[in-house]
């Protein structure tokens, strides 16, 4: 088991330096330093003076990729590439291309972030998963067959929708919530139901027609037979026997859903208001800011690793027959 | 004759017709694969979305033709002049929906009104009054119009729906003549034979089905052909232009990026995945690494880096863009690219395990023993068996994709802002809601047109899914019949 993460941490180092590498040059094939920095001085007529000197205070002043002038391994410890890519590994993310310092600025967005994505991935999970049953409760019955047409229509309807309709009823109509915001401690509720409700409701079509695929495979096999002909209740065999073999598929789900439930909720954060993570990116992205993108990525395809190596160890305790090895 | 002005868009568009009208051919001719299909074509849902889907893509069709109409000749220029083109590039689509071009109001107005939305101060018997003021053309040709509104309205839906009414019964007598041909029956015996045909019926398309469908179509069509000529059905937006037109022009860019991006993903997807399936070890191993670093990226970022690389590529070359649609066209042929190269990790993946499958069977080994090629394995007795997986995600992505491209117009990375989309059209609608009184119609119709398009393609892929993934059958929600449950 130990040699089995130590191996995939291996793994993790590589595919974080191609992640590198690839956001690396597509940045630098679309700005030049100059570039950059003409862009954050955001005068309009720049001096090459002013230019060469905001460089030189963020470091952007050094070659790309490797160094000439400098001696020994400094060749390719002077350069850009190793600044603002590889000390990433080191966790030491540096300033933003504004002057801002990256790593606090991302500690004070994480909890934000995590109030948000948290209630919602498990909220998500738990209705997905209740609806599914009933689905699956009832099968081959007209609520079955109406309920899978209630999540096609749901899964058919962009998620923009739901929180646009969702803001102008229950926000401006009803008054029932503030529009949009933040703000620490209780007030967090007010502020925090409608983009949590509106979450779960946007993913439960597909969501609970994935779930339900999955339980009905569970359910289609020899031992579920096995189950109900010795005479036990419907609900004994959901619960007791699909219920608990399923968890292998929905674990490998959520394993996939981890890292877009903490980056991904970009929309639903910038739509209402909440200054996590999602909002950091979007602004980054519009400023054009290398630095901070750069992070995020790195940041995502961690916890893309992270998860997948999280969720094949919680296959372990799930299923007690899956050995790492 | 007017000038033709050729887009990569519309180019692989019409390839894709052509690609698609192939395949039928070549399923024709296959016994398999014309088994296969047959489930696609009895199960009703598919069948209905179906319909709905071929009016989709005729819209965006028609948009996919691009021309600069030739400028008359004035009086008094040189007979040798060189002939003048229009600068706007027109599409057949705006030429057959003109009038609803030229019937721009000043700003907003609800769904069929004919007044404005926005008050204006006007002097009434000598005082200062805010009034809603007539439209230029949304109900113009009322000369009492709050008396004789309803009257006209209620006088043209009743037209319209009797006009798509008759043409739905034509078009109804039409396909049971040609079935009775076909089937040698008397076309009155045939067409109690289609409107019996239920979806339950295993051996016949669902004729009921579809009839209703295309009567609903019809019906709306004919509704709006007499609406629309004297009112905007769907109100006018902030700038005054007709709500119905602008989501119109919207189908073709939802359908491109649908088509477009999903095509664009198939040859890296197939290729790399059936290497890494077919020759395992090294290659295997490179290819994985590959997507793991792809699929690791965060979507949205990658793709919102890609767009800001092609922005910074079309402002360099601004002046090689002789007209607006052109390069809001490049820009939306590049998103496609840029999607298919960010996503194709995915089917990449299921190819790879699939192929590994295939690879193992009998007649690949029998192959190697007949000293076949890799190339000729591959081509001849790999390929062919993983296919139906590239069908299934396929048409899964495209309702997918549609969806996407609201979510990118949102962050700012998707199609040109001059170019209509459903996207553009919800951002807008976004700070139209905070208005009071809200402007709704905006949001509605998006909506509207965008789910009846992604709920066609999410039912008619389920039904291909289903048709070539036999697992997939099990989990349809169906009353369990006599014979089944026994």
């Amino acid at each position: 088991m130990l040699n089995y993460i130590l191996r995939r941490c291996g793994y993790a180092v590589l595919i974080l330096i191609g992640v590198n590498l690839l956001t690396f040059t597509l940045f630098f094939a679309v700005n030049s330093p100059d570039n950059i920095a003409r862009l954050n001085i955001g005068a309009k007529r720049v001096s090459q003076d002013a230019i060469e000197k905001w460089k030189a205070e963020r470091g952007y002043d050094k070659p790309l990729w490797f160094n000439a002038k400098a001696a020994g391994a400094d060749k390719l410890r002077q350069t850009i590439f190793w600044d603002r890519s590889l000390k990433l590994f080191t966790l030491n993310f540096g300033t933003s291309d504004s002057g801002r310092d990256i790593a606090h600025e991302i500690a004070t967005r994480i909890p934000a972030s995590l109030a948000l994505a948290g209630p919602m991935l498990l909220l998500t999970l738990f209705s997905g998963i209740a609806f599914s049953l009933l689905l699956v409760f009832f099968r081959a019955s007209y609520l079955d067959f109406w309920g899978t047409v209630v999540c096609v229509v749901m899964m058919s309807i962009s998620s923009l929708f739901y929180i646009i309709i969702a803001q102008w009823f229950f926000g401006k109509t009803l008054k029932l919530v503030p529009l949009s915001g933040f703000a620490p401690g209780l007030d967090l509720l007010k502020f925090l139901a409608l983009p949590v409700i509106v979450g779960i409701v946007f993913q439960l079509g597909a969501e609970a027609r994935l779930f339900r695929a999955m339980l009905l495979e569970e359910a289609s096999k020899d031992y579920v037979r096995t189950a109900r002909s010795k005479g036990l209740a419907e609900p004994a065999v959901l619960f007791g026997h699909v219920l608990r073999n399923a968890w292998l598929p929905i674990l490998t789900h959520v394993g996939a859903l981890l890292p877009y439930a903490f980056l991904g909720s970009i929309v639903f954060e910038s739509f209402f208001g909440i200054p996590g993570l999602g909002t950091y990116v979007v602004e980054a992205i519009v400023a054009q800011d290398f630095a901070i993108v750069h992070t995020m990525v790195f940041l995502g395809s961690l916890l893309y690793i992270l998860a997948y190596l999280a969720t094949d160890i919680a296959y372990t305790f799930v299923d007690p027959r899956v050995r790492l090895a | 004759m007017p000038k033709f002005v050729f887009l990569w868009t519309d180019l692989v568009l019409w390839l894709v017709v052509a690609a698609s009208v192939a395949y039928v051919v070549h399923v024709r001719g296959n016994p398999n694969l014309r088994a296969t299909w047959r489930h696609v074509l009895h199960d009703a849902p598919a069948m209905s979305a179906a319909v709905v889907l071929g009016v989709f893509i005729v819209i965006a069709l028609l948009d996919s033709v691009h021309l600069r109409p030739r400028l008359a000749a004035v009086d008094s220029a040189a007979p040798d002049a060189a002939v003048a083109y229009a600068t706007r590039t027109v599409s057949p689509l705006d030429l057959l929906l003109r009038h609803a071009v030229d019937a721009r109001e000043k700003t907003y107005s609800p769904p069929l009104a004919y007044w404005s939305f926005q008050r204006e101060n006007t002097v009434v018997d000598g005082r200062d009054v805010r009034v809603q003021p007539r439209l230029a053309f949304g109900g113009a040709h009322l000369q009492d119009a709050e008396s004789e509104w309803i009257p006209d309205l209620l006088q043209r839906s009743a037209l319209g729906t009797i006009g798509g009414l008759v043409a739905a019964a034509l078009l109804m007598a039409a396909v049971a003549a040609l079935r009775a041909r076909r089937v040698g029956q008397h076309w009155r015996a045939s067409l109690a034979a289609m409107l019996r045909s239920r979806a339950t019926v295993d051996t016949e398309v669902p004729w009921r089905a579809m009839i209703v469908t295309a009567t609903l179509v019809l019906v709306f069509i004919g509704w709006l052909a007499a609406i629309w000529p004297a009112y905007h059905p769907f109100g006018t937006d902030r700038t005054g232009n007709d709500v119905l037109f602008q989501a119109l022009k919207s189908i073709r860019t939802a359908v491109v990026i649908g088509t477009l991006a999903t095509i664009a993903t198939l040859p890296l997807a197939i290729v790399l995945g059936v290497l890494a399936g077919y020759f395992k070890g090294w290659v295997d191993d490179l290819i994985q690494y590959l997507y793991t670093v792809l699929s690791a990226i965060p979507p949205i970022l990658l793709v919102a880096a890609f767009v800001l690389l092609i922005n910074v590529y079309i402002d360099r070359h601004a002046e090689s863009f002789a007209t607006g649609v052109e390069r809001a066209e490049l820009r939306l042929f590049l998103l496609c690219l840029i999607l298919g190269i960010t996503g194709w990790a995915t089917l990449c993946r299921l190819l790879r395990a699939e192929t590994l499958k295939v690879a193992e069977l009998e007649y690949v080994q029998a192959a190697h023993a007949f000293g076949v090629s890799h190339w000729g394995i591959m081509r001849r007795h790999v390929l062919p068996n993983v296919m139906h997986l590239v069908l299934i995600v396929a048409v899964l992505d495209f309702s997918a994709l549609v969806l996407y491209e609201a979510v990118l117009s949102y962050v700012g990375v998707g199609v040109d802002p001059n170019s209509a989309s459903f996207g553009s059209m919800i951002n807008l609608a976004r700070s139209e809601m905070s208005r009071d009184p809200a402007v709704w119609w905006n949001l509605a119709t998006a909506f509207t047109f965008m789910l009846a398009l992604v709920l066609a393609a999410n039912l008619f892929a389920d039904a291909v899914r289903e048709a070539f993934d036999p697992r997939a059958r099990a989990f349809r929600p169906r009353r369990l019949r006599l014979k089944e449950a026994v």
